[in-house]
């Protein structure tokens, strides 16, 4: 007695909560692995998954074991030259079994690896920032999409039915069903016409005549007001409402007195800003200028690890970034965002000269304009003058950053347009 | 679960049977791609070879699966219902990487000991690889459960999934009541004592769902009672101090930590309990597969192989069909010689198989050297023989009992003393006549459980003090506990809730402190 049963289609994905428990009992060291990969990254390639590893021994399940030593008698096949009694050296790296097992792709035996896809990695990556869970679902959503016309289809819901198309498409349809038997009967009665005019309009002729001319109405009579074929719907397809452009302006300080730790936060920073912007428009540009007392604008590889010495001229970058505007990126066409980061050390005479610019040549021009000050000890001149112009301009944020917490409330205006 | 998986080797020779003169070949089936008849056909044919045989089987129930099912199964320890922990979710990950880079092959098939038997087949697999897995799983082990005198004695197989059933249902209903993370520290603590679950003498009771349930609430009742009548505060008469230090608790060692836990754990609540118990049980069930483990693959080899080979002799298969077969079937019985990079300890289906075919060689053409050592098998009905040792015995006794001369001179096994206060390894005995009873003897205490873990027990637990747990590690061959005892210490201080100690005993009976935890 056996049954056959095919299993193939129940049961699919039945580990995923044991992955699920996995995960959550070693978020520590994923997190940890995941901040290292974000490091690692580029500000628009974030979403994607990530290969994790975490050391093998931290995640081994104990049992009791013997540990080395005492006397062990151990049995082995294929002997080819020992005779009892022989005694001969141990064996180094243990019981003849080979050299150490290296893998191919240089990953250990101690480090267990594995994939987190691209939700299981944003969801960690969310977890530092702090974000509302309203705001981690929006962001980690595909785009929104809205219906927009398409054309005519020939099937659909009929609460779609397009009345003209479908009066239209009958009307051509009778025209051509119609057209043979129309023809036939002018020519009918024509010829009958002649008949009765020669005074022959009693012949046997003619009666054939007249009798076709019957057939002929009714055949044209026949043909359908309206039929299936003609019915024509409205369609409608989703088009991902993001349909605009953006630029993105990153600036950053790299004086002497922007650390590694620094930068990582502001790199989270720009990463987020990045993040929410994707969600709305289609095409987004980079562009990184970094400023100590001259700016420059660069790739995003040396925008990161770039660390100069000396002073701070703010207003350096933001004249840069005025220009580039004005050369680039008309602000008809595109929607404009700038983001900088500082530890907030400026000359006391440029933080004026940076409200001045912001206010008056920048802010008209930009969407949105947030600034974060990382770790500063006291507010610094540029704090103060800044904060003049967010008292005067709602496209205007700033936040002072202890820890990457504090990243999101930047964001919260930004995103609160957004979602109203 | 037993699993037959691929061991990687390089092409070795395939010697396929020669063609019987005089057979007309009439071929179940041609080419590699299998369907529904077609494996309801070999099932069929199998059986009825099968039954030529004499195997008693339970019935099949063969289920078709992916290979994403293959590996959840066999991450799952084979339990075709498992509670969620996240061990499993670790060992599907890793399963799962390992089969993506193609560093392994996955196992062809899975077997559950349970009635019906449930054989996995992978959908990936050819015809000629469903029928080798219809041989071995669904006849070759199922036999081998329903015969073996330790299936027989320490599993049902018909209350087996009703049993895991309900103890998913139990864990899931507990992680909604008291927090998964609750639910997860204990299953961890229990985990790590899976192996000391096990009642290694006494024939543990039927199980069944409905008897199971109605007991437990009962069960939960009755123990808290007891438990705290153990510890209840009060004495209830004056006992001399000396017969209080006299007398210990529990009187006789206990070599079932889970079990002593679950009844004895002062801290425990009633759910904690019985999530211990069921823990105690799966390992239980699992026990005679670790104890049987060249047996049951080497049954299960030797008769996938007889079976299509006599399927074959009768002309039912085409030689692309053997050949394909005794590819897979070299590779799985392919032993790689100790001094071999592929070498990992002696491959259970090489010596079961080897075993069980030489059991039917002395049968059948028995030398005088066979005649000597084993007198009644020579000559006698090989299928009676076979089907006697595989009821009777476990890997131990098995070796001790069956392993031939000619076979240790065929395996050229050889063994070796490793000690600690000698420089040198000694080779103290080879496949010569003055070592071949040395051989079979150590190579069989090699498949001896109680060797290979250590034996550690419970001796004493202070009643009357700080109630704290000791266990006694008795040392053979003076070999000591791992480095993973200190954490094993904490496991099991977590379960018992107060201090853990566990002394080392040598063979001079010194007792020597091993651990302690401190809680």
């Amino acid at each position: 007695m056996s049954q056959l049963v095919d299993r193939r289609l129940s049961g699919k994905n039945r580990s995923a909560v044991n992955r699920q428990r996995f995960l959550r009992r070693y978020k520590g060291q994923i997190r940890k692995a995941v901040t290292e990969a974000v490091s690692g990254r580029g500000v628009a390639d974030l979403e994607r998954g990530e290969k994790i590893s975490i050391p093998s021994k931290d995640l081994s399940e104990p049992i009791f074991h013997h540990g080395p030593g005492g006397r062990r008698n151990v049995v082995h096949p294929g002997n080819q030259e020992f005779v009892s009694g022989d005694r001969v050296d141990r064996p180094q790296g243990g019981g003849g079994q080979g050299g150490g097992k290296g893998s191919p792709d240089g990953e250990g035996m101690d480090e267990f690896v594995f994939e987190l896809s691209k939700e299981e990695f944003m969801e960690f990556f969310f977890q530092d920032l702090a974000l509302p869970d309203l705001v981690k679902k929006q962001l980690a959503a595909v785009p929104e999409t809205k219906r927009a016309r398409a054309g005519f289809v020939s099937s659909g819901n009929p609460s779609n039915l397009h009345v003209v198309r479908s009066m239209k498409q009958a009307i051509g349809r009778r025209l051509a069903m119609a057209a043979g038997p129309r023809e036939a009967l002018r020519e009918a009665e024509e010829a009958l016409e002649e008949l009765v005019a020669a005074g022959r309009g009693d012949s046997p002729e003619a009666d054939e005549l007249r009798e076709d001319i019957a057939t002929l109405k009714a055949r044209v009579a026949a043909v359908p007001f309206i039929d299936t074929w003609d019915l024509r719907y409205a369609n409608r397809v989703d088009q991902p409402t993001p349909s605009s452009q953006a630029v993105m302006f990153c600036v950053l300080d790299v004086s002497g007195s922007m650390d590694e730790n620094r930068k990582n936060i502001a790199k989270r920073f720009f990463m987020l800003l990045y993040l929410f912007l994707t969600k709305s428009y289609e095409r987004i540009e980079l562009v990184f200028i970094r400023h100590h007392t001259v700016a420059s604008e660069v790739d995003e590889e040396n925008f990161f690890s770039a660390r100069e010495s000396g002073g701070t001229v703010v207003s350096s970058a933001l004249e840069l970034m005025h220009d580039i505007i004005l050369e680039r990126y008309p602000s008809a066409a595109w929607n404009i965002y700038a983001a900088q980061a500082s530890d907030g050390d400026n000359w006391e005479q440029d933080s004026m000269r940076c409200r001045e610019l912001i206010s008056q040549s920048i802010l008209p021009l930009v969407q949105y304009y947030a600034y974060v000050e990382i770790e500063a000890e006291e507010p610094q001149s540029l704090w103060h003058e800044y904060a003049r112009i967010a008292a005067t301009s709602p496209r205007f944020a700033m936040q002072r950053i202890l820890g990457l917490e504090d990243i999101y409330p930047v964001f919260r205006e930004l995103f609160k347009k957004k979602v109203t | 679960m037993t699993e037959l998986s691929p061991v990687p080797v390089q092409d070795r020779p395939a010697d396929p049977a020669a063609d019987p003169a005089g057979v007309v070949r009439q071929p179940i089936s041609e080419g590699s791609e299998w369907t529904f008849e077609l494996l309801d056909t070999y099932d069929r044919e199998i059986r009825r070879v099968a039954a030529h045989y004499g195997l008693d089987t339970y019935p099949n129930q063969i289920e078709v699966i992916t290979s994403e099912q293959m590996i959840d199964a066999y991450s799952s320890v084979g339990m075709p219902v498992g509670y969620h922990h996240w061990s499993y979710g670790k060992e599907f990950m890793s399963t799962q990487k390992s089969y993506k880079r193609g560093q392994m092959g996955l196992a062809y098939e899975i077997v559950i000991n349970s009635s019906p038997c449930i054989a996995y087949l992978m959908e990936e697999n050819t015809m000629t690889m469903q029928a080798l897995v219809i041989a071995h799983a669904a006849y070759g082990h199922n036999s081998f459960f329903k015969g073996n005198y330790l299936f027989r004695t320490w599993t049902d197989a018909e209350g087996i999934l009703d049993y895991l059933v309900f103890a998913r249902n139990f864990i899931a209903d507990c992680e909604q009541r008291h927090g998964e993370e609750a639910v997860e520290e204990l299953l961890d603590s229990c985990h790590a004592l899976m192996n000391y679950g096990v009642d290694r003498y006494k024939r543990p009771a039927k199980l069944s769902m409905a008897k199971e349930q109605a007991r437990q609430s009962e069960r939960e009742d009755y123990l808290q009672s007891q438990v705290n009548d153990l510890w209840r505060t009060l004495p209830p008469k004056e006992a001399s101090e000396a017969a209080r230090k006299e007398r210990r608790f529990p009187a006789e060692p206990q070599e079932n930590l889970l079990y002593f836990i679950e009844k004895n754990a002062p801290r425990l609540e009633p759910w904690q309990r019985e999530i211990v118990r069921i823990v105690r049980k799966i390992a239980q069930y699992f026990y005679p597969q670790r104890q049987t483990q060249v047996m049951n693959e080497g049954w299960a080899t030797f008769w996938h192989y007889t079976l299509l080979n006599h399927l074959y002799e009768e002309g039912k298969l085409t030689d692309g069909f053997m050949l394909e077969f005794l590819q897979s079937h070299t590779n799985v019985v392919y032993q790689p010689p100790f001094h071999s990079r592929m070498y990992s300890g002696i491959n259970p289906y090489a010596l079961g198989f080897a075993m069980f075919t030489d059991l039917r060689r002395i049968c059948e053409h028995p030398t005088d050297e066979d005649r000597r050592w084993f007198p009644e098998l020579a000559g006698s009905d090989w299928v009676k023989s076979l089907d006697f040792a595989m009821r009777n015995f476990k890997d131990e006794s098995f070796i001790a009992q069956y392993l031939s001369p000619k076979l240790i001179r065929e395996l050229k096994l050889f063994a070796v003393v490793d000690d600690d206060q000698d420089e040198k390894l000694e080779i103290a005995a080879i496949h010569d006549d003055a070592g071949y009873r040395q051989v079979r003897q150590l190579l069989a205490e090699q498949y001896n459980l109680g060797n290979r873990e250590p034996n550690i027990q419970v001796y004493n637990v202070d009643v009357y003090g700080d109630r704290s747990l000791t266990l006694r590690h008795f040392m053979h061959n003076r070999r000591p506990l791992g480095e993973s005892t200190p954490e094993m210490l904490r496991h099991i201080a977590r379960l018992w809730g107060y201090t853990v100690r566990i002394e080392s005993v040598d063979q001079d009976n010194l007792v020597r402190m091993a651990g302690v935890c401190e809680v």
